[in-house]
């Protein structure tokens, strides 16, 4: 029988799962990343920019396709977070949008600002979307300051539904170490996935030397950080919500929810353990460069599984710390059950968009990307 | 109160985004028609002229198809920015339509532009022509799906309001995608993206001709293009008169400004410019009959009964039951709790005068007039310029194929000018259909001072200028590059 509040968790987990590909496909941002440090001379920065660049929109588009499926299934949260912590957003959507135009524009004749004007817009989306997306990612855990009165329809003056609570308007999330930290994890991922992509993608020896020295060096910071994030959060006071949808203050929530849902503990630990593997075996053998495809479904499990532990098990995924009972769960903020459902149909066609995106993309990436192959064919 | 200056800004800005982006949409819409075209014709007859030809075409494709992603993901998470109230007011069924966009769209547009640049060596002939008519394909899905959003705000149907939830909820799917506003929108916002390629392309090849460059090429792709833009431009006539039908059916204040008809009636003229009248005409386009009645501003404000008998109410009585619904509104909210009879008594109240929900946040009956003059000649811009461009292209397609158009280089420069002339006429269109639904954000249920979010006009102010800055840039930047492109040119006949 399919409930209202099967749906929501149906969609919840939708939104989890596009969140997680989302973070995979940030290896582009990583990738980005790593022009300047990995990318020694022309041809090398030239390799890593054309095989990032036959991949960027898919992680545009799923970007945009997260912000949609936010929109249609819990379209609170896209009310309240996008219209309060405006800031926040809008550099993300800036970042992006120099993203957009600089792989056409860098390799080309008038440009007017330069082939490495272009590459460095490049290089600060790889750093600062994956930086940004995760500390704003942060405050579903830690909460903003924000009231919401969907009553306030009827005051003719103010019709204000979603009030943010500072003026800082989602720039105050940088305050608090735990969404800087989570950001910060978040930015290394990206260099580790963009480094073990790269690695996969492109045939060229020394070039993989140094990505491999990068990937190293972005891993272990990952891994502090993840420690710290980790210890953080099973330790960190929760928000609950009760039978009556009363949103109330519970010490170890988010331990209480990998507890009390061993199989999403279960998903975080093998997403932990593939991503690892990936890493280190790619570390460890010089001939294995397969890492990525280990990674890519350990990333996509383990952020499934926070956002998961974010929103099931009676959590408030979206919290405020100004007006508790304000907070964003996913009955309060879902759409009807009409449009849920209807949504639901359409979601089954995502294998089919997901089976035809893996079918080209092994189409397109059979061979390494090598020099020669940029020399002789079409290139950014 | 809400500020009427973070009103303004936030339209402004929103409209700037759309206007941006509909600057590169409606190129990435037609040219990709004509280059998988002349792919197809490539793989067809196995002329490797056709390939070099449509990668030619596929390049500027390629630098103008970036900026307009660059603006449209602006333009979505926009309604979550800027019109946060709206966001959750009609969210239920507003980012259906959206979230579907990128599922069916977006993806396949993202992953076959991929295969289309770089998999000439990497797939087989057909699957790249296959792969080039799905990323068009993809474009045009897109635009169903964003246009069927667009349409629900024009006409909203399929949906009930929730008072529980405080929003309006969707309770008919296929109504909202059959919309028949989304239909003729469709049909008119994407033959007008093949005549805008159309003429870019007619535009470009006859630079080519004066310069005496690359003749075949741009010959050839005269051709093709004047075909395509021919039968897109018959496309949007005819799509334009059903949405004329419509316009004058659901938003008969955007036409009223349109036509600048301050008193209507039975035979309603046609104004072609201010002074020169065409009796009639006006009822036969809005109604498909001469004697078919047409309402002006006035009679819109002050109340009229049409032929049939069917009275329709004045301004201030729609704003006096919208107030009715919004108080009814707050009275429900206050006792659904408490009182159960009182609350089903006030929502019975609420329930006899929801249409009129939006008005109940207007001021004066002045507020529900679009801004006459602007749509007014927006409109004259369009249509005339929709006229003139369409006979130009007939011209050069006959002209071609009499073999002439070489020759004829007063022909070859009105081609190469008319090109702003189409993007002109596109800007003018998009403000005809937004700029003339004004107040409303969805017709007749939310203004726009009741969408927005609740950020500081400063705030507002500072994105604007910042966006304003970056795509002008991006725009300067572009032309720059497309210019460099072309003056290089295919380099077909040097080889």
């Amino acid at each position: 029988m399919i409930t209202y509040t099967f749906l929501q968790q149906y969609w919840w987990f939708l939104i989890a799962l596009l969140g997680g590909l989302l973070v995979f496909l940030l290896f582009v941002q990583g990738g980005n990343a790593l022009i300047f440090l990995a990318g020694k001379n022309e041809s090398e920065r030239e390799l890593i920019i054309n095989s990032t660049g036959r991949k960027w929109e898919l992680t545009f588009t799923t970007l945009v396709t997260f912000g949609g499926a936010f929109f249609a299934s819990f379209p609170l949260f896209y009310s309240t977070s996008f219209g309060g912590a405006y800031w926040v957003w809008i550099l993300i959507l800036i970042t992006f949008v120099f993203q957009a135009v600089s792989y056409e524009f860098q390799g080309k004749a008038g440009n007017l600002l330069g082939k490495n004007t272009f590459r460095i817009f490049l290089t600060l989306n790889g750093c600062l979307a994956p930086l940004l997306i995760g500390t704003a990612v942060g405050t579903f855990f830690t909460g903003s300051q924000f009231a919401v009165d969907k009553a306030a329809v009827g005051n003719i003056a103010a019709p204000v539904i979603s009030r943010w609570a500072t003026q800082w308007h989602g720039l105050e999330a940088v305050a608090n170490p735990f969404n800087v930290g989570f950001g910060l994890m978040v930015m290394c991922l990206a260099v580790s996935l963009g480094a073990l992509y790269l690695i996969n993608n492109i045939k060229n020896e020394k070039l993989a030397t140094q990505l491999r020295r990068s990937l190293l060096i972005s891993f272990l910071c990952f891994l502090l950080l993840l420690v710290y994030v980790v210890i953080t959060l099973l330790t960190m006071d929760g928000f609950a919500v009760d039978v009556n949808g009363e949103v109330f203050m519970e010490e170890y929530k988010y331990l209480h929810n990998f507890l009390q849902m061993p199989a999403v503990l279960a998903m975080f630990l093998v997403g932990a353990v593939l991503l690892v593997w990936g890493v280190v075996a790619t570390l460890l053998k010089q001939r294995f460069s397969r890492g990525i495809w280990l990674a890519a479904p350990g990333t996509v499990l383990a952020v499934m599984a926070l956002f998961m532990i974010a929103g099931y098990n009676n959590t408030a995924y979206y919290p405020s710390t100004y007006d508790l009972q304000s907070s964003l769960t996913l009955a309060n903020s879902c759409s009807s059950e009409f449009t849920l459902s209807t949504m639901a149909v359409v979601s089954l066609i995502i294998p089919f968009v997901v089976g035809y995106i893996a079918y080209f993309w092994r189409q397109m990436d059979k061979k390494s990307l090598t020099t020669e192959e940029l020399n002789s064919s079409d290139k950014y | 109160m809400v500020d009427p200056a973070l009103v303004d800004w936030s339209r402004l800005q929103f409209a700037m985004t759309a206007a941006y982006h509909w600057l590169f949409v409606p190129l990435t819409l037609g040219l990709a028609v004509i280059m998988a075209t002349m792919e197809t014709i490539y793989v067809v007859k196995r002329d490797e002229f056709w390939k070099k030809t449509a990668k030619f075409w596929m390049k500027l494709f390629g630098i103008n198809f970036a900026v307009g992603i660059a603006t449209g993901i602006i333009l979505e998470f926009e309604f979550g920015t800027n019109f946060s109230n709206y966001s959750w007011f009609v969210g239920d069924i507003f980012g259906a339509p959206l979230a579907i966009e990128g599922i069916l769209a977006f993806f396949m547009e993202a992953t076959f532009f991929a295969v289309m640049f770089f998999g000439w060596e990497k797939v087989s002939k057909r699957t790249h022509l296959v792969a080039t008519w799905l990323t068009g394909i993809g474009a045009a899905i897109s635009a169903i799906w964003i246009l069927v959003a667009n349409s629900w705000m024009q006409h909203p149907v399929g949906m009930e309001f929730n008072p529980d939830t405080v929003r309006h909820e969707m309770v008919d799917f296929w109504a909202l995608v059959l919309n028949p506003v989304a239909i003729s929108k469709f049909f008119h916002s994407v033959f007008s993206g093949w005549m805008t390629g159309s003429i870019f392309v007619i535009g470009i090849s006859s630079w080519y001709l004066l310069k005496k460059r690359e003749v075949r090429f741009a010959l050839a792709s005269v051709r093709v293009a004047a075909i395509v833009g021919i039968l897109g431009t018959f496309a949007v006539m005819f799509s334009g008169d059903s949405s004329a039908i419509h316009v004058a059916q659901y938003q008969p204040m955007k036409l009223a400004a349109a036509e600048g008809l301050e008193n209507g009636g039975q035979r309603a003229p046609f104004s072609v410019v201010p002074g020169v009248e065409i009796p009639g005409m006006l009822s036969i386009l809005a109604t498909h009959d001469i004697d078919g009645y047409v309402p002006g501003i006035n009679n819109m404000l002050d109340g009229y009964t049409t032929p049939q008998g069917e009275k329709m109410p004045s301004a201030e009585e729609k704003i006096e039951r919208g107030r009715r619904a919004i108080e009814a509104f707050g009275e429900y909210r206050k006792l659904s709790g408490s009182d159960p009879v009182a609350a089903a008594q006030a929502r019975k109240v609420l329930d006899e005068n929801i249409d009129y929900f939006g008005y109940g946040y207007i001021d004066s009956p002045q507020e529900l007039v679009p801004p006459v003059g602007l749509v007014y000649w927006a409109f004259r811009v369009m249509v005339g310029l929709g006229g003139a461009l369409l006979l130009l292209m007939g011209v050069v397609l006959w002209a071609e194929y009499k073999k002439r158009l070489s020759a004829m280089k007063w022909l070859q420069w009105a081609a190469l000018l008319s090109i702003p002339l189409v993007y002109l006429a596109g800007q003018a269109g998009w403000i005809v259909a937004e700029v003339g639904r004004q107040p409303w954000v969805i017709e007749g249920l939310l203004p726009v001072k009741a969408a927005v979010s609740s950020v500081s006009v400063a705030a507002v102010q500072t994105t604007f200028f910042i966006f304003v800055v970056i795509f002008t840039l991006f725009l300067v930047i572009e032309l720059r590059i497309l210019t460099n492109a072309i003056k290089k040119g295919p380099e077909i006949e040097n080889k």
